[in-house]
């Protein structure tokens, strides 16, 4: 491709990539406020059935309000259904959806013509590596939709990707530049995307993680017989909507289901990296840092999983090793990549 | 009263703690956490020049820091004490649990539960008329052993029921993981021990032969033997580099470095082969990678009465992306001082306004060469080994450039000088004066490659443990390991009720739609079998009946 041909494309990628970032904000509200109607319903739902209860008695089963309005749920067949009040015919739910795919198509298409512009796979410096990574995230999160309904996620996501998009074309931005010799190999079409593809399994699984512990949070306040969740932060933000998602328990199924998968992908991600090092550097291993980083993050994964099938560490302590896990998968693509010496200087940034 | 615990007492509640999947647990967080301080701190192993700048920068906290050993994180006793303690957690628990497994394999599946009600998936259907609880229990059994079930059957007054299990390969998976674990934690213990790494520089034309000697450096590993060095021969024919030219936010960027070079084996015909940056050269039991490169200018050093005292292409240390590199000439004899020269090659040569040179391009465009004459004790008699690459000025007078108020010479290819104090000339050799006199510097002077040459025979075994980790992960973490029973009870009336039922062990998302799915097959199969299992008179008898 001639160079004008080349900029012309790298300049409709980046509309693109904006104009994908402007839906996924619009997707982002409609996502919030399917969270913000979500409250009010159960706020609506739990004082009829306050009254209900003083009329007929006044034991109410802590915890699981059974289901008594037409609210119905169309959380898939797959996953339990078993939201304390299921909840699933937001008009705003479903445009959140849509404006997420008409986003997602925008940005698939930047990312395509970035890496036509640049005659190789769109993912060789930290701007590209962001936009590709976050495409990744986004598009993992779609094809669950289609087997769990994560859509209660969708703020997260959204929101997650909107801020690493942000950043990315903000601070990241470089010119389509040619691959520097030490990049030029297959092991960066793999070993790469491979690690992208894990990354957005975690993100998921964070996200998964976060909710089960505010879930289980909630849960706990309705056994223990409280009224409302009295922590600041809960009744400042309102999150009544909790009552409307999965239980903590299939919350915390769902996250270990996608972790493992980001786990066998980590793993290879390390072993295609070392066999990458032993071409390009003559060793294996070095401890490099981006190597540490990898190799903690993937201890701390192990640690989630170990922590599962340990006693007294189900539950909320092994739903903070996930969130852990994925801050320093964040910290290790964000914080190391740029400010950390090494022989993985592929920022492309000059600092 | 605390009863009191003898020693081998002592011995097993350790070995017990030891090997529990919490202390487990524990000593894979300390790992996380112990290896972070190397990612904070410069290491010796990946960053002397670092550490060396470290303690320049922090002359308090360096020493406190080395003697916590932050500076060797790796080696340091502390993180070999958290890896070995989990690595013998992790035999200690692996063996019962392969022994265990081993009888798992030949035991069969557990009797029927009394209640099945209880368990996942639990599901009832009533058998088609006439059937008979055995067959349906034989077809079952049947159905769940095609899907990979070991079977046991049981009978008890009234009902027969069917045992399976299946998913042992998710244990065999986890089991694989950890030993291969073990393996890859062994070999990358002692594999470098068995290898050699050696450095060497070559100017094109140059031809290195692999013998001990011939290094600039050589690290053999503690079970090395020199003498299994195979004397093959490298010859570096051309280094090429391209240059991005096209593209200006990338301009003078490389994009290829190529060294042809050609391979020797003993009493053998050469071989011409390649090396390149992601792309080594396997040979002779060795891998020779492509670590470096840069100009090797050809100086030679004449004394006043013709002789040459000095000839060499002279391998200089680039210094920045347009390839500004620094090199030193020592002329120890032949002149009646001894001389040493630091250099300076511009590829490209420019002038800022303050008037100093730099490299504006790192191809050969316009070079120059600048020299630093210094003359008096090289120090080389001393028997203290001294760098190839510095030059110390203790014991030297300096006799251009700088504050000496002489300029530095000059040189462009081809090019010669006088040196101060009559002591002869110096000449830029110019490798291609025809081109260059049409304007072509392309070919004046030559390039050097460094290359590492490495030999580890323990790499095949790390890779055949790596593929095993990865093989027990996706088995251990995949494959559902399950327990399905089916129930079939007659009734008084002689109508036969089927019950199916399940128990994870492991994480299963999909237990539930298997029993389901076992349920409608099952009852598909005695469906099928009506037809032959019911004698044609009694249809005939029942269409009259119809
Ligand atoms: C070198 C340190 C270790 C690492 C990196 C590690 C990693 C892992 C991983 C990735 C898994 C899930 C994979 C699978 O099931 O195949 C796992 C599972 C398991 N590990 Fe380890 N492990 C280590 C040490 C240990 C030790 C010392 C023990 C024994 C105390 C142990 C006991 C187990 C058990 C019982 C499981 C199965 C957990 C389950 O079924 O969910 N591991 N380990």
């Amino acid at each position: 491709m001639n160079l004008t041909d080349s900029a012309l494309l790298n300049s409709y990628s980046v509309y693109a990539l904006y104009s994908a970032m402007a839906v996924y904000a619009l997707a982002f509200i409609a996502f919030a406020v399917d969270l913000a109607r979500r409250s009010s319903a159960v706020d609506a739902i739990e004082a009829t059935d306050l009254l209900e209860a003083d009329a007929a008695s006044p034991a109410r089963a802590g915890g699981t309000l059974t289901l008594k309005r037409p609210v119905l749920s169309r959380i898939s067949a797959r996953m339990d259904n078993d939201a304390a009040l299921p909840y699933g015919r937001s008009s705003s739910l479903r445009i959140g959806v849509s404006l997420t795919v008409l986003a997602w198509v925008l940005h698939l298409a930047a990312t395509v013509m970035r890496g036509f512009a640049a005659d190789r796979v769109p993912w060789a410096n930290m701007y590209e590596f962001a936009m590709t990574g976050t495409l990744l995230i986004m598009t993992v999160f779609l094809l669950v939709l289609l087997r769990s309904d994560l859509r209660f996620l969708g703020t997260f996501v959204t929101g997650l990707v909107l801020v690493l998009l942000g950043i990315a074309a903000l601070q990241f931005y470089v010119e389509v530049a040619p691959l520097p010799p030490a990049l030029q190999s297959a092991w960066l079409v793999i070993h790469v995307f491979v690690a992208s593809l894990g990354t957005g399994l975690f993100a998921l699984g964070f996200a998964l993680s976060t909710v089960q512990l505010l879930q289980a949070r909630r849960e706990n306040h309705v056994a223990d017989g409280a009224e409302a969740p009295r922590g600041a932060i809960a009744s400042a933000l309102r999150l009544r909507f909790l009552a409307t998602l999965p239980s903590s328990a299939t919350l915390e199924n769902l996250s270990y289901r996608i972790n493992i998968i980001g786990f066998i992908l980590w793993t290879f991600t390390l072993m295609a990296g070392s066999i990458w090092a032993e071409q390009a550097w003559g060793r294996y291993w070095g401890w490099d840092t981006k190597e540490v980083w990898t190799f903690i993050i993937w201890v701390i994964y192990a640690g989630y999983i170990h922590a599962r099938a340990t006693r007294g560490w189900r539950g909320s302590r092994s739903a903070w090793l996930a969130i852990i896990g994925f801050s320093a998968v964040m910290f290790n693509f964000g914080i190391v990549n740029v400010f950390f010496n090494g022989l993985h200087s592929y920022s492309g940034l000059a600092l | 009263m605390q009863p009191k615990l003898s020693l081998i007492g002592w011995l097993r509640w350790f070995w017990r703690q030891l090997t529990s999947m919490r202390t487990a647990l524990f000593l894979l967080l300390m790992l996380a956490i112990a290896a972070i301080p190397g990612s904070l701190v410069p290491q010796r192993s990946s960053d002397p020049n670092g550490v060396t700048q470290y303690f320049a920068d922090n002359p308090d906290l360096a020493p406190t820091l080395d003697k916590l050993q932050a500076f060797d994180v790796y080696t340091s006793a502390w993180f070999s004490a958290i890896y070995l303690l989990l690595f013998i957690s992790l035999i200690g628990c692996v063996i019962p649990r392969t022994k265990h497994h081993f009888l798992a394999l030949r035991a069969k599946p557990p009797a029927t539960p009394a209640r099945l009600a209880r368990l996942s998936g639990f599901t009832e259907r009533d058998a088609p008329a006439r059937t008979d609880a055995t067959a349906a229990i034989t077809t079952a059994s049947a159905l769940l052993k095609s899907s990979g079930y070991r079977v046991a059957r049981f009978n008890a007054a009234g009902e027969s029921s069917v045992s399976a299990e299946r998913g042992y390969l998710r244990e065999t998976g986890n089991l694989t993981f950890h030993i291969a674990l073990l393996g890859v934690l062994v070999t990358v213990g002692f594999g470098g021990g068995y290898g050699f790494s050696g450095q060497r520089v070559l100017v094109e034309g140059q031809t290195f032969v692999n013998t001990l000697l011939a290094y600039d450096s050589f690290n053999p590993g503690r079970f090395f033997d020199d003498t299994t060095l195979d004397p093959y021969t490298l010859s570096l024919d051309d280094f090429s580099v391209s240059y991005e030219q096209r593209n200006l936010q990338a301009y003078g960027q490389p994009i290829d470095f190529t060294a042809d070079v050609s391979v020797t084996p003993k009493n053998a015909k050469p071989n011409p082969a390649e090396v390149k940056v992601n792309g080594p050269l396997r040979t002779n039991g060795t891998s020779i990678y492509l670590l470096g490169n840069g100009y090797a200018p050809t100086i030679q050093v004449t004394a006043p009465d013709g002789t040459v005292v000095f000839s060499d292409s002279v391998p200089f240390l680039p210094q920045d992306a347009n390839l500004t590199s620094l090199g030193i000439v020592k002329v120890p004899d032949g002149l009646t001082e001894q001389l040493g020269m630091i250099g300076f090659f511009y590829p490209t040569q420019d002038k800022a306004e303050s008037g100093a040179n730099f490299s504006s391009y790192p191809d050969l465009e316009y070079p120059l060469l600048t020299l630093n004459v210094y003359t008096g004790d090289l120090g080389l008699d001393d028997g203290v080994p001294t760098s190839v690459y510095a030059l110390v000025t203790d014991d030297l007078t300096q006799q251009t450039g700088g504050k000496t108020g002489v300029a530095s010479i000059e040189l462009k290819p081809g090019e010669s000088a006088e040196l101060p104090d009559g002591l002869g000339t110096v000449s830029f050799v110019d490798n291609d004066p025809a081109a260059s006199a049409a304007g072509d510097f392309k070919q004046s002077v030559p390039r050097f490659a460094s290359f590492d040459i490495h030999h580890d025979p323990t790499q095949i075994w790390l890779i055949s443990f790596s593929v095993l980790v990865l093989f027990g992960l996706f088995t251990g973490l995949m494959v559902p390991r399950r327990r399905v029973w089916v129930k079939a009870t007659t009734a008084s009336d002689g109508t036969v009720h089927l019950e199916y039922a399940a128990l994870a062990r492991g994480d299963d998302p999909a237990l539930e739609t298997a029993v389901t799915a076992l349920a409608d097959r099952h009852e598909k199969l005695l469906n099928n079998a009506q037809p032959t299992a019911t004698p044609r008179k009694d249809l005939g008898l029942q269409r009259e009946s119809d």
